[in-house]
């Protein structure tokens, strides 16, 4: 008993000693002024692998030796980086660059003087100017100021239909919101379930709205909200973008049981795939997604289109909504700032573009328009390119574009008015409470 | 007994077999773990319901401001009315099963060691991979369960209390087959004599000798299910629409989803005090403070 109470003490010392030397090395990396390394945080998913060869690649370049600092990746597990983010970066040890959707997800950062500025750099820089689609930039930036360099493939929402089951009803890809309510009619009567909607995860319903505000009321409606002024919820667009989603739902264009069905799980893009769904409006991701557990429904079946006009509305039919990129975002206390702008050029380069390609990724720097022909999916990854290379205007998704105590509430709201718990009107007003 | 210890160990303070009751610094590791990984938490969580913050620099004391914002919130009251009857029913539906279970499993029929012990496996499995487990089950298209039953407000309800039962009866199984056990044969030999048959012995002995059994296993469940949050986030997410979200999962979408670090305190604070306030009263109420032993002869 004794020696197993003395073995114990020793293990928890240990510990003790452990966990002091872990946080005084962090707090080592915080300070100091030229040279040095940079810690950089990077969602842990699956692509994050193309991350972790870029900063190997990166450390042995003579750029990073020329910055006298070298990067130090960090991958945190994907299902909860923005709380680790927040936490990590209220901490004296703050990563120096980190990953992030542009928006709202660095609003609160920028408002705490966290984040550094980097337009100017941007602008006068050879390599990083120019060096990325506008649309993509003006995404990761905030009131004007650049904050973000575009570090992975675009995601822009799409309207993928089965091919197949098109042409065996006769049908075309709508291009107007009347064409596709004809559509809807006619699929039902099949008893084909229109649209797979992955309802549980919620998410997959926000789609529908933001598409629907865009093509009613243009992009700007959301652009005012996203200022973070709730009374611009109140905008008519808003109402009849919630009336037109109803009139949807009611009219059993996801089928009746919706809410039950996971995006997250492949339910929904199993009923896509199994042809009990004809469309699937869902995020570019969805082809990958496909290619990978339904490989010949992938190749044979699927088509993509533009989400349609909506009659009498002022949207552009180029207009996207979804994630223009994921931007690296600098510290404003970096420790070593030449070795983050240097690793932060490596992103506009040739070698890291060819390597999102080989992915299936689209990336947004204007060299990849000439370099797609390689990708796995050419047809595809040109389709996405071009589709934000033309856009008007690019929504970044509202959960990830307004601020974070306005994100989960207006979820709620989206939930409630999909599950019939709320009406449209109820929808408006439940928005215009946001704090 | 410590008396007659002190006497043989007398005159020898090393070597040879110590016994007896330790001495205070043995309680030392279990007060400074829970120190550090309980109370101090509680107390940081009760000073940040008075304070602003987001995570990012230094939390702004605001007053009263949380508090006032939690008794006023219209979710709270229908959270509360959540947590009550998902409490409740989960109780009622786990305290009969394993009741039923326990005391079967206190017998000795062929193979109850072998069907209780894989009774037993649920158990063992983390609530997340059980709940991805179910929300796979539940799939209108493909599931086992083909109807809208999350997208319902009883039948993500009932989702909850069944998955949650599937998890921790084995649990209460378990407590209510030790607290058969500890019935004495005796009563059941008097009660065979007087021509009792197995209905009547369930109901006269079985059921009143595990009173004390089921105040402990009614006061981990209802503390429990206050606490009961993995479920609610992978199955439901508190929905259809706010329908099932029960005030752990409003303190985590606080916290960790808006980063408003104080009104979750003040919901972490309610919660807390709740939760205490109810396993005192549940304690007072079934006298397990002052329980006697019903073992035979102590």
């Amino acid at each position: 008993m004794e020696s197993y109470s003395r073995r114990w003490f020793l293990g928890a010392g240990a510990t003790l000693v452990t966990a002091a030397g872990l946080t005084a090395c962090g707090s080592g990396s915080g300070s100091g002024g030229s040279g040095g390394d940079v810690t950089a945080l990077v969602y842990g998913d699956d692509a994050a692998k193309i991350q972790t060869a870029q900063v190997k690649r990166f450390n042995a370049s003579a750029a990073a030796k020329k910055a006298n600092g070298a990067i130090k990746l960090q991958k945190i597990p994907a299902s909860d980086y923005p709380a680790k983010l927040r936490t990590a970066m209220g901490s004296p040890n703050a990563p120096d660059v980190f990953f992030n959707w542009g928006g709202g997800s660095i609003l609160a950062y920028q408002e705490a003087d966290q984040l550094l500025d980097l337009t100017d750099t941007i602008k006068s820089d050879a390599v990083l100017k120019d060096a990325f689609l506008p649309t993509v930039m003006a995404a990761g930036s905030l009131q004007g100021k650049m904050y973000g360099i575009p570090m992975r493939g675009t995601q822009p929402v799409i309207l993928f239909y089965n091919k197949t089951l098109f042409a065996e009803h006769k049908l075309q890809p709508p291009t107007t919101w009347d064409q596709l309510l004809d559509i809807n009619a006619k699929l039902k009567k099949a008893k084909i379930t229109p649209f797979a909607l992955g309802g549980a995860d919620i998410w997959p319903e926000l789609m529908w709205l933001e598409y629907l505000l865009d093509r009613i009321g243009g992009p700007q409606v959301f652009a005012k909200i996203q200022e973070g002024d709730a009374s611009a919820w109140g905008d008519p667009a808003v109402l009849k973008a919630a009336q037109a989603a109803k009139e949807l739902i009611d009219g059993g264009a996801f089928g009746k049981s919706f809410s039950s069905v996971s995006y997250n799980n492949h339910g929904a893009s199993a009923a896509f795939a199994k042809r009990k769904a004809a469309m699937h409006l869902m995020g570019s991701w969805e082809f990958s997604t496909l290619l990978g557990i339904f490989p010949d429904f992938a190749k044979k079946d699927v088509g993509w289109c533009s989400f349609p006009t909506y009659d009498g509305g002022s949207g552009d039919i180029r207009n996207i909504v979804g994630n223009p990129n994921n931007y690296w975002s600098v510290n404003a206390r970096v420790s070593n700032k030449d070795a983050a702008i240097a690793f932060l050029r490596d992103c506009a380069s040739k070698t890291y573009t060819q390597a999102l390609i080989d992915n299936g990724d689209v990336p947004t720097t204007t060299i990849a328009e000439n370099m797609l022909g390689s990708a796995p999916n050419p047809t595809f990854a040109k389709y996405q390119y071009q589709m934000v290379q033309n856009a008007p205007a690019f929504t970044l998704s509202w959960d990830q574009a307004v601020k974070p105590s306005w994100s989960q509430p207006m979820l709620t709201e989206i939930s409630k008015l999909f599950v019939g718990k709320s009406s449209p009107e109820q929808f408006v007003s439940g928005l215009k409470g946001l704090k | 007994m410590s008396s007659s210890v002190t006497t043989r160990t007398k005159g020898r303070t090393r070597g040879g077999v110590r016994t007896g009751r330790p001495n205070a610094a043995w309680v030392l590791p279990g007060v400074l773990f829970f120190a550090f990984f309980a109370v101090a938490p509680m107390v940081l969580a009760f000073y940040l319901s008075f304070t602003k913050w987001n995570g990012l620099g230094d939390p702004q004391p605001v007053g009263l401001a949380n508090w006032d914002k939690l008794i006023h919130d219209p979710r709270l009251t229908q959270s509360l009315t959540v947590t009550v009857l998902l409490s409740v029913v989960s109780w009622a539906f786990q305290t009969v099963v394993s009741v039923l279970l326990g005391v079967w499993a206190a017998g000795r029929q062929r193979n109850r060691a072998v069907l209780s012990a894989i009774f037993f496996v649920p158990f063992l499995l983390s609530s997340t991979a059980i709940s991805l487990l179910f929300y796979a089950l539940l799939d209108p298209n493909f599931g086992i369960i083909r109807g809208d039953t999350l997208g319902s407000t009883s039948g993500a309800f009932l989702a909850l209390v069944f998955v949650g039962g599937w998890q921790f009866i084995p649990f209460h199984t378990l407590i209510y087959q030790g607290g058969a056990r500890q019935i004495p044969e005796v009563l059941y030999q008097a009660a065979m004599m007087d021509g009792a048959g197995r209905y009547r012995q369930f109901i006269s002995i079985t059921l009143p000798q595990l009173r004390n059994t089921a105040t402990t296993s009614t006061v981990l469940m209802i503390v429990g299910s206050l606490t009961y949050f993995e479920t609610v986030l992978i199955l439901t997410q508190g929905g259809p629409g706010t329908d099932t979200a029960i005030l752990p999962y409003l303190m985590y979408e606080a916290g960790f989803k808006s980063y408003d670090f104080g009104y979750a305190s003040a919901i972490a604070t309610f919660l807390v005090v709740a939760a205490t306030a109810l396993s005192l009263v549940l304690v007072k109420l079934s006298g397990f403070g002052t329980m006697r032993s019903t073992r035979e002869g102590m």
